[in-house]
């Protein structure tokens, strides 16, 4: 058993779990290992935003909804037989995609460029001069996304 | 550094997460599964983004994934809302029983 079955088993509790809580719980750990990925390939300020962003901030919010909606489990576990089919299906589909695509390495496109490290200052650079209109409009989106979401949260929708 | 790690090991984690994700889309019942299998698409793309920039040497793969996680976390913070605003009004995430849009 490498390391890809590991991670493929462990992620595939995080579908599998009949507690969303237990599933939250097992992507927090996937977020976590795809830090350690990011990292593994040097880019190390997405890694710490990753942890910061999705393991912390997107799965607290996860957490609060479960927690503040008090579902009911599921007595048993209820797959629909289609969806079982289909999913295996699709899934099935796209490793066997996979497969055939990566049975050859993918070479790189620049051999001879020079690295960029992956530090704070290489992805950061390109945000304020190449790619300054999009940064400011995340910003104001990040700003619609919170007056919605605000919106939504009233308790009378008009 | 060099490391016995090519850019096909990344791509295979990224595609087996991808395929894991939409499994767990369509076989899942619950909503907020579902969102959170969802996520896991989003992080399989942004790791196949990171693999192919780090291998082809262009930085412009991570300024996309750094746009990705931006809107993801907005994405996240809509979608629980609305979940939430649904479940006030019909008291249930299962989309077996949220089927008034059916035909």
């Amino acid at each position: 058993m490498n390391v890809h079955d590991t991670l493929f088993w462990f992620f595939s509790l995080a579908i599998s779990s009949r507690n969303p809580v237990t599933s939250a719980m097992f992507l927090v750990a996937l977020f976590v290992f795809m830090a350690g990925l990011f990292v593994l390939l040097e880019a190390f300020f997405l890694a710490a935003i990753q942890v910061l962003v999705y393991a912390g901030a997107v799965m607290v919010l996860f957490l609060f909804v479960i927690m503040l909606l008090n579902i009911k489990e599921a007595e048993r576990r209820h797959f629909r037989l289609l969806g079982v089919v289909g999913g295996v299906a699709v899934a099935g589909a796209l490793a066997w995609e996979l497969a055939i695509i990566l049975r050859r390495p993918v070479e790189s496109l620049n051999p001879g460029k020079a690295e960029f490290g992956g530090g704070l200052e290489a992805v950061v650079k390109p945000l304020f001069a190449n790619y300054m209109l999009p940064f400011e409009v995340t910003a104001l989106l990040l700003l619609v996304a919170m007056i919605g979401v605000v919106l939504l949260s009233k308790e009378e929708l008009k | 550094m060099t490391s016995a790690l090519t850019l096909n090991h990344y791509l295979w984690i990224s595609g087996l997460l991808f395929a894991l994700g939409i499994a767990g889309i369509v076989m899942r019942r619950n909503l907020l599964v579902i969102f959170m299998a969802l996520e896991m698409n989003l992080n399989a793309a942004n790791l196949a983004l990171i693999a192919f920039s780090k291998f082809n040497k262009l930085v412009d793969g991570q300024v996309l994934v750094f746009f990705i996680i931006a809107i993801a976390a907005a994405e996240v913070a809509v979608g629980l809302a609305i979940i939430v605003a649904l479940f006030r009004r019909k008291q249930t995430v299962s989309v077996n029983e949220l089927n008034s849009m059916r035909l």
